[in-house]
Parts: C-alpha cells; sequence; structure tokens
C-alpha cells in the first residue's frame, strides 16, 4: 500500500491517462493541468504514470518529476481511505492547529504529508483555506470543520478508525 | 451591502419574499448549506423564492440568512441552525413579523452589530452577498456588465486607461503600483499578442478577500478583466487561482460559460470589434506562484521560479508577450470607476491612497469576517468600530497586516492610518487584506517563527540570500523558543533579516525578514525573555512552559487522565491529580475538557512550582 510501485497499472488505468492527455495537451503549457488531473482521476501521481505521461507528451519524466516536486499539491504516495487537511495558515495557527494536527497523528498514526501504516488516513498540512474566522479548519474527506478542538478530532476520528462509515458530524460542527 | 432588493424574482408571479441563504466556503464550514436544503423543504408550496448567495461580510455570525419582503425590509438572521428554520417560516415569513432575538442587521432597526455594516464603505463589497454568485442576470440586475457596455461604446482605450489613473487606483496585491500605468505599459508595449491576467493565487496564508469576491460575485472580476483587456489590446485573459479554492474555481467556470453564452466573453462582444477570452489556471500549492514572474512560468506549466526584472510583465511577459498582472479587487474595482467616473473614486481615501481597501479579519477579534474601509480609516477603527473589539475580552496587543510579508504594528501604534505609506513608514505594509488581530496571549517570537517557517519552505531555492538565509534565520528562532536561546541571537537576527532583504531576488526574499524585524523591534522585551530568562510571557512556546493541575480547583474527575495521549495524569478519583512532567507533551488536551478550569499552564521562574 505504501509503496506506490507496487501498484502496477493496468491497461485500464493508463486508458484514464491517455484521455487527459489528449484532452490538454494542445494547450499550450499543459504540463501541470496533465498532472492536476492525473492526480485528481488517481489519487496520487506514481513512478509509472510519469513515465505514461512523459511517452505521450514528449516532455522528459525528469522535467515532470521536477514540477511534481516543486509544488506541494503533487502527492507520490497512493491516498489513504480517508483523506484529512488541517488549517496551518496564520489564523489557524494562532487559534491553535498545532494541536489539532497533534491529536490528529495521535489517533491516526499519519505523518503530515503522509498516510498512516494501515492505510487509513492521509494527513496534510495546507496554508489556509480561506474560512480564516472559524479557525482551526479542519478537512475530513473535502467536507470541512469550524473551530475544531483536540478532543472534537478525537471524537471524529475514533468513529472513523471503528465503523469505517458515517461521522457523526454532530460533535464537530460550529458551535458556541 | 445593496438597500434594494435587486432579484430577479420580484416580478414571478405572487412572489413577495425572497430567502437568501449566504453560501460561500465560509458560510458552508459553518454549517449553511444544511440551512439551506431545510429551507428548501420548508418552504415548498409557499410562494417565496429561496436563493443563495455568496459571503455577505459577517462571518462571525455565520450562517447567515437574509430574508427580504419587497415591502418590509431587509432583516438578516445569524447563527442560524436548522431546527430554527421553522419558527423562521412560521413567524416571519407566514406571519409577517421578524424574531428580533436572532436578527443581526436590518435596514429598518438598529441591532446591536449594525455598525459592523454601517461603518464600512461598501464598493467592491456593494454586491457581494446580495447577487447568486452562478447566476449571470442576478448580476446583470444590478448594473453588471454596463461598464464594458460604457467602455466599448464610448470610450476610446485610451479614455479607459485615463479615467483609472484619474482614479488614483493602486494595486491591491501588495506592491501598490498604479493601475493605469501599469495597463499604459503595456498598451504602448509592441506586437499585437497580449494577454491580462488575474492573480488570485491569495498566498497570504490568513487572507481571504480574493476567495469572497470570487465566490460571491464572480462577474465583477471577469468585468474588471474585459476592461483591462479593451484598454490595452489584448483578446486573452488568464485567471491564476489557488487550488484550495474549489468552490470559487467552480463559480468561475460557471461564471466564464454564462459570460460566453451572454456574448459577454467571446467575439465581437457586444457587437464591437473588441474579442476577448479567460482562462484559468490552477494552482498547486506554491506561495511564490504569487509572485508576478513566478506566476507567469506556472502559467506557462513550468516550475515556478521567479526571474529577475526587467523585463517587466508589461514588456515580456507570458509566451514572452506584453502582459498586466493585476489582483481580484484591483479588477473589482474596474467596473465601479467606469461607472462613476475616476474622480468619484478618488473622493474615498487619503491622498496617496485612493479609494477603500478590503480586509479579511480574523484572529481574536469579536466581528470577524469581511470588510471594505476607506483608505485612510485607523487600525483602531478597525478593530474597534467596525470589527466590535477583541473576541477573547482581553487586550490588544498587535495586528498583523501584508501575512508572510508584513508586519506586526503593536497596539501602541493602532492610531496608524491605513494607507499605503503610513503602514510602509512604521515597518509594516498594507499587503493585500489580510489583517489578523492578536491578543496578549499572541507570544510574537512564536508568530515570527512561525511565517519564517512558513516561508522557508516556501522559498523556490533559486537564489542564495533567501534559500540559506530562511534556513538559518529560523534556526537562530527555533532554538529561542526552545529555551537555548544565546546572547546575540536578536542582533545576528537582525543582521541576517537587513541582508536577506537587500540581497535576495525576488519580493518574497526581499520581504521574508519583516515579520521578524518588525516584532524584534516593537516587542525586544519578549525576545529577551525567551533567551536570558527561558520564559515564554505568552505561555505558548511548549519548551518553555509547564501543565499543572490546580489541587484546590481539581475535582478529581479523572476526565483529563482518560484524554491525555501520553498517559502523563494520573490520580485517585475525587482527589487532585497530577502531571508527570517527564511524560506531558504539552498538548494542550487536558485543559481543552477540564470542566473545571483546574489546570494551569506556567513558565519561567513560576515553572515547576
Ligand atoms: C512572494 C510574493 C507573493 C505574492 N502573492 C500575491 C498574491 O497572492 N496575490 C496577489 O494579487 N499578488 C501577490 N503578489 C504581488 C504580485 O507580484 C503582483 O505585484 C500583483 O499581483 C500585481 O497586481 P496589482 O498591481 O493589482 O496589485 C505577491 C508578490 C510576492 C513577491
Ligand atoms: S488560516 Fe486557516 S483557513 Fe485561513
Amino acid at each position: 500500500m505504501s509503496n506506490p510501485d507496487s501498484l502496477k497499472l493496468s491497461a485500464e488505468n493508463f486508458d484514464a491517462i491517455d484521455q487527459i492527455v489528449n484532452k490538454y495537451n494542445s494547450d499550450k503549457g499543459a504540463a501541470i493541468m496533465i498532472l492536476q488531473q492525473v492526480q485528481a482521476t488517481y489519487g496520487y501521481i506514481g513512478q509509472s504514470m510519469l513515465e505514461r505521461i512523459s511517452q505521450l507528451t514528449g516532455t522528459p519524466t525528469s522535467e515532470l518529476f521536477s514540477i511534481v516536486t516543486f509544488y506541494s499539491q503533487f502527492r507520490l504516495e497512493p491516498l489513504g481511505e480517508n483523506f484529512i487537511q488541517v488549517c496551518h495558515g496564520t489564523a489557524c495557527h494562532l487559534a491553535g492547529a498545532e494541536r489539532i494536527s497533534e491529536a490528529v497523528q495521535h489517533v491516526t498514526k499519519a505523518k503530515p504529508g503522509h498516510t498512516s501504516p494501515d492505510g487509513k488516513f492521509t494527513l496534510e498540512h495546507v496554508a489556509c483555506l480561506g474560512c480564516c474566522s472559524h479557525g482551526p479548519i479542519m478537512t475530513l474527506n473535502n467536507e470541512t470543520f469550524a473551530r475544531m478542538t483536540p478532543d472534537k478530532v478525537k471524537k471524529m476520528l475514533h468513529q472513523k478508525v471503528a465503523d469505517k462509515g458515517f461521522v457523526n458530524s454532530e460533535g464537530c460542527e460550529l458551535s458556541e | 451591502m445593496n438597500e434594494h432588493a435587486n432579484s430577479t424574482s420580484a416580478d414571478k408571479s405572487g412572489v413577495t419574499t425572497v430567502v437568501n441563504v449566504g453560501l460561500a466556503s465560509c458560510g458552508i464550514a459553518a454549517g449553511a448549506q444544511k440551512v439551506y436544503d431545510t429551507f428548501k423543504t420548508a418552504l415548498e408550496g409557499l410562494a417565496v423564492e429561496l436563493t443563495f448567495s455568496g459571503c455577505m461580510g459577517m462571518c462571525y455570525n455565520e450562517p447567515l440568512v437574509e430574508v427580504r419582503s419587497l415591502n418590509g425590509g431587509r432583516y438578516i438572521y445569524g447563527k442560524v441552525q436548522p431546527e430554527q428554520v421553522a419558527r423562521i417560516v412560521q413567524e416571519h415569513i407566514q406571519g409577517g413579523t421578524p424574531i428580533m432575538d436572532w436578527v443581526v442587521y436590518s435596514d429598518r432597526i438598529k441591532t446591536p452589530d449594525a455598525d459592523f455594516i454601517d461603518k464600512q464603505q461598501r464598493i467592491i463589497l456593494k454586491h457581494c452577498g446580495v447577487v447568486n454568485p452562478e447566476d449571470i442576470d442576478s448580476y446583470l440586475s444590478v448594473g453588471g456588465y454596463k461598464a464594458i457596455e460604457k467602455a466599448l461604446k464610448s470610450m476610446t482605450p485610451e479614455q479607459v486607461i485615463e479615467e483609472i489613473s484619474r482614479s488614483g487606483l493602486r494595486g491591491r496585491g501588495g506592491a501598490g503600483f498604479p493601475t493605469g500605468t501599469k495597463w499604459s505599459f503595456a498598451r504602448k508595449s509592441p506586437g499585437r499578442e497580449k494577454y491580462v491576467i488575474c492573480n488570485a493565487d491569495e498566498g497570504d496564508p490568513g487572507a481571504f478577500m480574493d476567495r469572497s469576491v470570487l465566490e460571491s460575485n464572480p462577474h465583477s472580476v471577469l468585468e474588471g478583466m474585459l476592461i483591462a483587456g479593451y484598454a490595452m489590446g489584448a483578446e486573452n485573459g488568464y485567471i491564476y487561482i489557488r487550488a484550495e479554492y474549489p468552490l470559487a474555481i467552480k463559480r468561475l467556470k460557471i461564471a466564464i460559460a454564462q459570460a460566453l453564452e451572454k456574448g459577454y466573453l467571446g467575439s465581437h462582444i457586444l457587437d464591437s470589434n473588441f474579442s476577448f477570452n479567460i482562462m484559468i489556471r490552477e494552482g498547486a500549492g506554491a506561495f511564490v506562484c504569487g509572485e508576478e514572474t513566478a506566476l507567469i512560468a506556472s502559467v506557462e506549466g513550468k516550475r515556478g521560479m521567479p526571474r529577475i526584472r526587467p523585463p517587466f510583465p508589461a514588456q515580456s511577459g507570458v509566451w514572452g508577450k506584453p502582459t498586466s498582472i493585476n489582483n481580484v479587487e484591483t479588477f473589482a474595482n474596474v467596473p465601479w470607476i467606469i461607472l462613476n467616473g475616476g474622480d468619484s473614486f478618488s473622493r474615498f481615501g487619503t491622498e496617496n491612497s485612493k479609494g477603500t481597501k478590503v480586509f479579511a479579519l480574523a484572529g481574536s477579534i469579536a466581528r470577524g469576517g469581511l470588510v471594505e474601509v476607506p483608505m485612510g480609516i485607523t487600525i483602531n477603527e478597525i478593530v474597534y468600530d467596525v470589527g466590535g473589539g477583541l473576541s477573547s475580552g482581553r487586550k490588544l496587543k498587535a495586528v498583523q497586516t501584508g501575512g508572510p510579508s508584513g508586519g506586526c504594528i503593536p497596539a501602541s501604534l493602532a492610531d496608524t492610518q491605513v494607507d499605503y505609506d503610513s503602514l510602509k513608514k512604521i515597518g509594516a505594509i498594507m499587503g493585500s487584506g489580510g489583517m489578523l488581530i492578536m491578543d496578549d496571549s499572541t507570544c510574537m517570537v512564536d508568530v515570527a517563527k512561525f511565517f519564517l517557517k512558513f516561508t522557508k519552505s516556501e522559498s523556490c531555492g533559486k537564489c542564495t540570500f533567501c534559500r540559506v538565509g530562511t534556513k538559518q534565520m529560523l534556526k537562530v528562532l527555533e532554538r529561542i523558543t526552545n529555551g537555548e536561546g544565546r546572547d546575540g541571537d536578536i542582533e545576528l537576527l537582525e543582521e541576517l533579516g537587513q541582508k536577506i532583504s537587500a540581497g535576495a531576488l525576488c519580493g518574497l526574499g526581499q520581504t521574508v525578514p519583516n515579520p521578524v524585524l518588525t516584532t524584534i523591534k516593537y516587542f525586544r522585551h519578549e525576545y529577551e525573555a525567551h533567551i536570558f530568562d527561558k520564559a515564554c510571557p505568552a505561555k505558548k512556546c511548549k519548551a518553555l512552559i509547564s501543565y499543572q493541575v490546580l489541587a484546590d480547583a481539581c475535582k478529581g474527575c479523572g476526565r483529563c487522565s482518560r484524554e491525555c495521549p501520553t498517559g502523563a495524569i494520573t490520580g485517585e478519583k475525587k482527589m487532585p491529580f497530577t502531571i508527570n512532567q517527564e511524560m506531558c507533551a504539552r498538548c494542550g488536551l487536558c485543559i481543552s475538557v477540564c470542566k473545571f478550569n483546574a489546570i494551569t499552564v506556567t513558565t519561567g521562574k513560576e515553572r515547576g512550582k
């Protein structure tokens, strides 16, 4: 799970890459857009994907790799079952983002920028999600949660660990 | 906010009431989507139009719901929960009696929060929170696209530039360069192929003006870009927007498609000879890409590395062609100026800073949100009159503007006017509009370290001053906050800061030291406390604090012990618990769960007593 290359891409998987490249390659300077679409489809960008894109576009793999490593949006590891972002923008930092992140790491065992050993959680630090008046902000599977506390994190994630399913957002919503 | 009910629905048969839910990403984070859905069910079968808008500005009161009747005024409800919807429908919408306890703003009566809106001067935000951002007709109904029509039908490109110059508009992205001058450079550059770029990278981590404008009134930005294109002689535009703003991207795509369909974009706009297209480029999470030359490299699909200027983008920008880059808010000002005239605009503001400025007010502020104020207002007025003072009831310590490139203004200088020159004079900058209010529980050394950590990881690595310099500065700040600071560290930081500013290649490196230098300038004693007393006066720096149970207050409930992630808290039920300092990770979970305020934080000499 944690080794991207262990995931061998089938011909079917390559199809999506082929389609993406076809769609965007006529645009000038499409490399970033292609990589973004590939990541949106697969959740990450693996070595074999870079090679395929390189074959199709003629851009050297090394150049693609240099782009992927420059921009923090790109992931070289597969996503876990759940995707968590903790905002570390200035407002959230002042509101205690560090503690939120620690609580997440404690429960999930995922390190920032990585996926937990059990493959259940990927944790990412981001700089500002634009909801600064409601910090600390955290997202779980692209749903945004405001005014987080370590306690709310624990409740919310323990539930995810336990039942894998529906998160009862009661404890996690904006409350006074 | 707009005084007249604009809705397209006014003439729909029998509809006399409109319910408008604020659905910008801030509202949605606060739970507004559920409120909207609840209204949808509750209003079924009633002659009421349910619509949504972007950000009404009062983020601190979200979710926000506006009820406006053709003859009954406007009422905005704050912090609306789904359970409250039924009563609003029954008593207000059906019964005609607003529930005043829940109303936070109205054009009929003065609410306690009214100053938040009334003390503002809204040009850019006038229609934010009013129009439906996903419906071009809604924008048209408030005079949208009238400015480009006026420009195309009755003004030459030179006259447009002249009007913008006369308004005194300066770039809102941070540097404050006169917009008219920038456009005229790009117009005069030789060549037929030219580009307009909208900088929507909004890199300042703690600012959300551009996101709000794009989510609330995207057409106003498109219209500003169209006018810029006409003025410069460009036929293509890019919007470079950060990927962290998915809703803004979605609404921009909708807006572009609708504008194309209605003929406000594309070829021969409004039957003129002017054609213009807009493409979206999503950023990929690199702060430096907000810098214009790095942004251009990124638009071209490359690593976002800045380059030395000149040549300036106006001479050689995207694909080597003349390019003018402006910020979202700069563009959003343009339609208003064209419609109302440059002179009307320059009536707001000060000698050298005209018009208004939008700020994203956040941090320890009672009324956090999006505010638009005339240039020249003082920081105190923003914090106390508009913002309602501090949220924590604590004392104001500092105000941070300009994010990682900006500075921390101490409370003692809070009567400083907000304009480009006055802020610069005290070592801060206007910035793009992030304004963070810090109370006395904030550690200024920690704030400086936070920004340095950010900029160090965002430095592109091209020039040595920035790459190595930020690393060194961070190292010093880290040892200071770790309790290992040395005599001479403050002077070392000052020296490094001055050298990096002078030597760095781009605006990032040149401004990186600002947060450190201003905090040293105004809060030197705090650095000294960390270095010499091994104390963090604000009790924030982990290496310098201890958590302790107050035996008198502890009821022995054991909650902290159960929650403590490292098992550092032990004790017997109904007896005061104790914290093992070796095991304590200082995560603060115990404080957040203790119901009796029985846990305290100590530092310096007090520590461990
Ligand atoms: C490191 C760095 C980051 C920047 N980030 C932004 C940004 O996020 N948004 C922005 O509009 N301008 C940003 N700028 C300023 C731009 O380089 C440029 O001056 C601006 O977009 C010009 O538009 P304006 O004249 O309308 O202000 C940044 C500059 C630097 C040096
Ligand atoms: S700082 Fe966290 S959302 Fe802006």
